[in-house]
């Protein structure tokens, strides 16, 4: 009884926050009868407004790449329909990628939704626990029979972004204040994301890199994943994989599997 | 199973060997390089496409204060000239446009 | 032996309280600032943090807390815990809020009446309560449970609003008072946020500062504000954080500072963020009113 009638206030007060044809809440009023319209209408905008510069802070590639008027309109429907359900704004965002992949506007820009999630997985390595990368003399230390069976630990920061367009260049091009030049959009590219110190880095994968990655990550052992690798590519080059991965910092230690004779 | 029989110990062996002998070579980029190699647009094997940025892309921060942009309504919005979009190539030489509403 | 000095409780965490810091002025943090802060050296001030920003695991924000800690006091100032909603707080929340404390040491630390969560939704503002006996005993329940977690007490400010509930029951100063009479916790008084309110809801702000219990202030915040109108085309004042102090907040800092003594004091600024030098020089402005309140307490003890 008592926990409903204090339920009541924010109850009554925070569904209008994000519907601007709601009613102002009939609980508050301003001074002496004065109309609460223009004063409930601070709220709202200072939640809407809040929230759209959290997604452009978020993804300000994908706003450089559609223009503030059309990012502020597209992050305002967003908004409305998934507010953040966590008080860490650095977590909120998560399904805006996906937001834009079928919102209706957007659709002549088939690669914008992949360029936010290398946005939103940029922002999740800078915020990722920190740990020391693997460090290539580990790597030296295996004995040759075991290295089939080696299993690598992944560093909290890393991601993976697969992209039918070459959604890394323009993210690349898009994220510094440099003119954009003419990029061609039809190249597929796949995003490797580290941070293996302060720094958070975006490289470009190559062929069947990204599933070699992935494999490795979701805990495959390195022959399962060069395997995978190779079918997915037959381009795929384990050395410069390997190479890459360790210049990464992509993983942060390695340890022989379970021997599957 | 398939792992087994594509990749063999030797050609892993094979593999690690010649990535440790790389990396020894060209040690790791250092931030120079990688700027160097960004400006020079090369798209090489894992090559870095972008590092740091860390002061102009830091993420959201919460606040506990107001804002004087007024940007809450609009359930319709103008179509606006802006953005890079326009310098990016589609599959079938199209241009990416916003769609006017 | 051990058994006399391990503490009773399981906390992991234990009792330390930070230095108390004075009269002195300090600025938020912004990270874009950090250079130039560091370039300077050690100096005298300290400097504030939303606690949220650095509620992430690793990573840039905590390396240059760290650095920044290393040389200056901090104040950690949560934006997000729901204080006044009807709603538990949220668990979670609470145990990264205390383990920021822990890891850090601030030397203060302060959260809002006000709430920002409903059910699921997370609005990111500062959204106003009634006052009533019932919001009264729920606040006091959260602030409890705060002070249980963090082991240290926790300063409440008051807020900026531009509504009043019908069925509030009690004045914002009185339910204030009995908040931290009953919870033990001390106060941040944002003059700034007093300015505000008393323009939108058109009472005294000096009356207001008669009727705030002034000695259980602990940290005061200064800010500027931005000017709009109500539907009655009346002004109406935003807490926006996004210019220089107002000169009548000024002469109420001033007024504040004679009555209660020195206290630390923040300048906000937290929108249109400016170079490093034109906060730094808000914050001594703050600093000479506290310094020559410093130098009259000297002058009358000796």
């Amino acid at each position: 009884m008592r926990a409903n009638a204090q339920a009541s206030y924010a109850a009554a007060f925070a569904p209008p926050l994000l519907d601007p044809d709601g009613d102002v809440p009939a609980v508050v009023t301003g001074p002496n009868g004065k109309s609460a319209m223009k004063r409930y209408n601070v709220y709202r905008n200072n939640v809407t407004v809040s929230l759209i510069e959290a997604l452009a802070a978020i993804y300000p590639a994908v706003q450089r790449l559609t223009g503030p008027d059309f990012f502020r309109a597209m992050a305002r429907f967003h908004i409305r329909e998934t507010p953040p359900t966590s008080p860490l704004l650095f977590d909120y965002g998560r399904d805006f990628p996906g937001f834009i992949a079928r919102y209706e506007h957007a659709q002549a820009l088939p690669w914008l939704a992949d360029v936010a999630r290398i946005e939103r997985a940029w922002l999740d390595a800078y915020h990722a626990a920190d740990a020391a990368p693997l460090a290539a003399i580990e790597f030296a230390a295996i004995a040759p029979d075991r290295l089939a069976s080696l299993v690598l630990t992944v560093h909290p920061a890393t991601r993976v972004v697969r992209s039918s367009f070459a959604a890394v260049t323009i993210f690349a091009a898009n994220r510094t204040g440099e003119s954009a030049d003419h990029i061609d959009a039809s190249t597929p590219q796949d995003a490797l994301i580290t941070r293996p110190e302060l720094d958070v880095v975006v490289r470009q994968l190559p062929p069947g890199g990204a599933v070699f990655v992935t494999c490795l990550m979701s805990g495959c052992m390195l022959a399962e994943a060069a395997a995978a690798a190779l079918e997915d590519s037959r381009d795929f080059e384990l050395a410069t994989n390997i190479a890459g991965l360790i210049e990464a910092g992509a993983f942060t230690s390695l340890r022989p599997g379970d021997q599957k004779k | 199973m398939s792992a087994k029989t594509a990749i063999s110990s030797l050609v892993l062996a094979g593999a690690v060997s010649t990535a440790l002998a790389t990396l020894a070579m060209a040690g790791p980029l250092t931030k120079a390089e990688a700027d160097a190699a960004i400006a020079a647009k090369k798209e090489k094997c894992f090559g870095v496409a972008l590092k740091g940025q860390n002061d102009c892309a830091a993420g959201p921060g919460t606040t506990c204060q107001g804002t004087s942009t007024v940007d809450f309504q609009g359930n319709a919005w103008k179509f606006v000239q802006g953005g890079t979009c326009a310098n990016i190539e589609l599959p079938g030489g199209k241009h990416g446009s916003l769609k006017p509403v | 032996m051990d058994a006399e000095i391990r503490p009773r409780t399981s906390a992991a965490i234990p009792l330390r309280f930070s230095l108390a810091i004075g009269g002195v002025a300090g600025t938020s943090f912004k990270p874009e600032h950090l250079a130039a802060i560091l370039d300077e050296g050690p100096q005298r001030g300290f400097f504030e943090v939303h606690a949220e920003n650095y509620m992430g695991a690793g990573g840039p924000p905590h390396r240059m807390l760290e650095r920044l800690r290393r040389d200056h006091p901090l104040s950690v100032h949560g934006v997000c815990m729901s204080i006044g909603g009807p709603g538990p707080l949220d668990r979670a929340h609470l145990a990264r809020f205390r383990g920021l404390i822990a890891r850090y040491q601030p030397a203060l630390v302060s959260e809002h009446l006000a709430w920002s969560t409903h059910e699921t939704s997370f609005f990111n503002d500062l959204l106003p309560l009634p006052y009533t006996k019932a919001t009264l005993d729920r606040v006091c329940d959260h602030i409890d449970e705060v002070q249980e977690a963090i082991r240290c007490p926790l300063l409440l400010e008051n807020p900026s609003t531009y509504v009043t509930f019908r069925n509030s029951t009690m004045s914002e100063t009185d339910f204030i008072r009995a908040v931290a009479e009953r919870t033990g916790c001390g106060l941040l008084l944002d003059v700034n946020n007093v300015f505000v309110s008393a323009t939108n809801h058109g009472f005294s702000a000096l009356q207001y500062l008669s009727d705030f219990p002034l000695a259980r202030v602990g940290e005061i915040h200064l800010a500027g504000h931005a000017e709009q109108s109500d539907d009655e085309g009346d002004l109406l004042l935003l807490d926006s954080h996004d210019g220089p102090v107002a000169d009548a907040v000024w002469k109420l800092f001033e007024i504040v500072i004679a009555r209660r003594g020195p206290v630390p004091t923040l300048v906000e600024w937290d929108s249109n963020i400016p170079d490093w030098p034109v906060l730094k020089t808000e914050a001594a402005a703050a600093q000479a009113i506290l310094d020559r309140r410093c130098a009259m307490e000297d002058r009358h003890a000796g």
